[in-house]
């Protein structure tokens, strides 16, 4: 479960300071599939990094759990997001250079897993997005939706507790779309986990259980 | 994944790992040509200088010469005095032969007493003394008088001969006038002569020679008059082993004849003979004029040569270091080459190869920013990133090296094929400072006693202060160069690649480290 108290998260610009949340508090249960929604600059990537472990909050606390994100060391939230926080970015952020199963294992490499059982759970992973035949290929030979998959693959091959998902399908076409939703959810069924979309889709955002706005920096229920 | 990885980068952006790969290659190649060109120059110095000290000595002990004082009779020149009944007079020609043995000017006899001291020195693994002598033979005829001339002709001469080199000149040839005068003919011959301890050839200049023919001297012949000749002089004097060659008046037999075992080369001396029978023709008894000297450590001769200047504070002690410096000719050029233009250029060359790596590292983290941000967003540790940096750039480091050692041994194989020949010559005295005087007096210097008629003869040539010169003598070696490849070129190599890799990913790891998630990730939001 997250909790979120009176985060607030400012920025030094060049010549003004920028305020990207401001006193936020928030939770979100465990299992909860949670739509986030906003204008461009509103703060939806500065609360998908408080979330994600990524960023410290300059005031206020971020809680996961029993662990409080934003006291924690470097670390300690490597640690965190290693294991318990699966991210999916819009542009699928795989490494070029490796196959579809090698980025799936970039996953467990962190996690001291052997390199025969971290080939196999990469390779169940890839057959559960549906690109088991497609494990030796490299990112450029993907189309987008079939590097999404692999994303994804890549995002749930260690069962997080958390699933961060930011536009999953912003770079996608409709049909992909919903086939990338539609296998998110069933994830989201299936494992319990709790999932966060960023996303600007509205048809993407009905699908969620909560919807939340984010606008200058403030959060309310949609 | 370590390794996928890795192997995954290398190869997908070959472009990059190409060119820091040829960078480094290039650059370690050259550090391995110079290294092993340096290696090559630094064996033919010393092949010269084994030439004239022998194999193994690390230390020469000697005693600068001292000039000789001004005025003083003969100036410690040779000189050759013919007495009434010194020529053998045959047809009215008489006929003059003088030969005698003198230690050589440029260099200043001592006590044996000090081998003594020297061996008695910690640190010292074998010491050998020797005597450095030249033997001069004047030899000459005196034609008789001419029609008239008085009864009593020459009675006498006096020759003063203080000419420096190795061979003899020759003088005179004139055809004697009417009134009987001139006419004469002298010869001037002259060899160097070594006295050794015949039974110590393990350190000093024999340890350097390889035997021709005959046998080289045993401690048996201590004391004999038997000698050993440099096959060159032979060569040139026509002599061989089994014959006999006369040394200060003295028959010697010879046993053998020795090569240097440097190519093209002479050895130290043209004849070598016992110290104790060179000590005793050359009116030096229990003198040396060279000690040469073999470390126990090859790391403790710096020490050893501190410790031997103490216990003999007036004698010249040289280092193989010392020595080298004497060493001369396109030898001495390539060596300066090697050491100041090589040497440079491999720095230079290496710093702009370690700055390629450098720069084309930080260039593949800073497109890579994502890449990086991504496996932060995932889990991966800082240190697990600047590991996989840092590992990526010491394996294109270790790739250049390989191309480097290939490089260089294409170079170092060049350079044996065409071998090229540098030419060095050493001073034979460590000091090289002893000059001598030589000054033509006139032609007063025979005391001659003419009878009537006779035209009489006076030479002199003695040495009397004035303008010195150290010309002390040289051995001049041709030695083909060959750059050797050892295993220290291949374990330089690898280690400048692995210091070159190991630099270029620590500055790249560093700054993959500084990137925070958050910024990496600029897709986010």
């Amino acid at each position: 479960m997250y909790e979120l108290v009176n985060v607030t998260k400012t920025y030094n610009a060049t010549k003004r300071k920028v305020t990207a949340l401001d006193n936020v508090t928030l939770s979100i249960p465990n299992g909860q599939m949670v739509a986030i929604q906003g204008p461009t600059g509103g703060g939806k990537s500065t609360l998908l990094q408080m979330l994600g472990a990524l960023d410290r909050p300059t005031s206020g606390d971020v809680s996961l759990g029993t662990s409080t994100l934003s006291k924690l060391g470097d670390h300690k939230l490597a640690g965190i997001r290693a294991k318990e926080i699966g991210f999916v970015f819009q542009s699928f952020n795989l490494i070029p250079t490796l196959t579809a199963l090698e980025n799936v294992e970039t996953a467990l490499a962190p996690l001291g897993v052997s390199g025969s059982e971290r080939r196999d759970r990469s390779q169940a992973a890839l057959a559960s997005v549906g690109l088991a035949d497609r494990s030796t290929h490299l990112p450029a030979e993907l189309s987008g939706g079939q590097q999404q998959r692999v994303a994804i693959a890549r995002a749930l091959v260690k069962a997080p507790d958390v699933l961060l998902a930011d536009e999953p399908t912003g770079a996608l076409d409709e049909g992909t779309r919903d086939e990338i939703m539609e296998l998110l959810e069933g994830f989201w069924r299936e494992q319990g986990l709790t999932l966060v979309i960023v996303t600007h889709d509205s048809a993407v955002a009905r699908r969620a259980e909560r919807r939340l706005h984010i606008k200058a920096g403030k959060v309310k229920e949609a | 994944m370590f390794g996928t990885y890795l192997r995954r980068e290398l190869v997908n952006r070959r472009r990059q790992t190409i060119i820091i790969a040829i960078g480094m290659g290039l650059a370690i190649g050259l550090v391995i040509l110079v290294n092993s060109f340096s290696a090559g120059v630094q064996n033919a110095q010393a092949s010269v200088l084994q030439s004239v000290y022998g194999v193994g000595t690390d230390i020469t002990v000697s005693q600068a010469a001292t000039p000789p004082t001004a005025g003083a009779a003969g100036g410690g020149r040779q000189n050759f005095s013919f007495g009434s009944g010194s020529g053998a007079t045959s047809g009215g020609t008489t006929n003059l032969s003088q030969s005698r043995l003198s230690s050589t000017p440029t260099q200043t006899v001592f006590a044996d007493s000090e081998l003594t001291t020297v061996k008695g020195v910690s640190g010292v693994a074998a010491a050998t003394g020797t005597l450095a002598l030249e033997n001069t033979t004047f030899s000459g005829q005196i034609p008789g008088q001419g029609t008239g001339a008085a009864a009593g002709g020459t009675t006498g001469g006096g020759f003063g001969g203080g000419q420096q080199g190795t061979t003899g000149g020759a003088a005179g040839g004139a055809t004697g006038g009417a009134d009987g005068a001139g006419g004469s003919a002298f010869n001037l011959d002259r060899f160097s002569v070594l006295g050794l301890d015949p039974a110590g050839d393990s350190v000093g200049p024999l340890s350097a020679v390889s035997l021709a023919t005959g046998r080289l001297l045993t401690a048996a012949d201590a004391g004999t008059d038997n000698a050993v000749l440099d096959s060159s002089y032979a060569t040139s004097a026509s002599l061989a082993t089994g014959g006999t060659i006369s040394i200060a008046g003295t028959t010697f037999t010879i046993v053998g004849t020795v090569d240097s075992t440097s190519t093209d080369s002479a050895t130290a001396s043209n004849v070598y003979i016992p110290l104790d029978v060179a000590q005793t023709l050359s009116s030096n008894p229990g003198m040396l004029s060279n000690i040469y000297v073999t470390a126990s450590s090859s790391s403790g001769v710096d020490q050893l040569a501190a410790d031997l200047k103490t216990a003999l504070p007036t004698a010249t002690v040289d280092t193989q270091a010392d020595l080298a410096n004497t060493v001369s000719g396109s030898l001495s050029t390539a060596s300066s080459l090697v050491s100041n233009l090589g040497t440079w250029l491999s720095i230079l060359v290496l710093a702009a190869a370690f700055l390629i790596a450098i720069l084309f590292t930080i260039s593949g983290v800073t497109r890579r920013t994502r890449e990086f941000g991504t496996l932060k967003a995932i889990g991966w540790s800082n240190n697990r990133i600047v590991g996989q940096v840092a590992g990526e750039s010491v394996v294109q480091g270790l790739i250049g090296g390989i191309l480097g050692i290939v490089i260089g041994v294409i170079g170092i194989v060049v350079i044996n094929i065409i071998s090229p020949t540098l030419s060095g010559s050493a001073s034979t005295t460590g000091s090289g400072a002893g000059g001598f005087a030589q000054r033509a007096a006139g032609a007063a210097g025979g005391a001659v006693t003419g009878g009537e008629g006779g035209a009489g003869g006076g030479f002199g040539q003695r040495g009397a202060g004035g303008g010195g010169f150290g010309a002390a003598a040289q051995t001049a070696t041709n030695v083909a160069l060959h750059a050797p490849f050892t295993i220290e070129v291949v374990l330089i190599a690898v280690g400048l690649a692995i210091l070159g890799g190991l630099l270029a990913g620590a500055i790249g790891g560093w700054r993959a480290a500084r990137l925070r998630p958050a910024e990496a990730l600029r897709s986010v939001g």
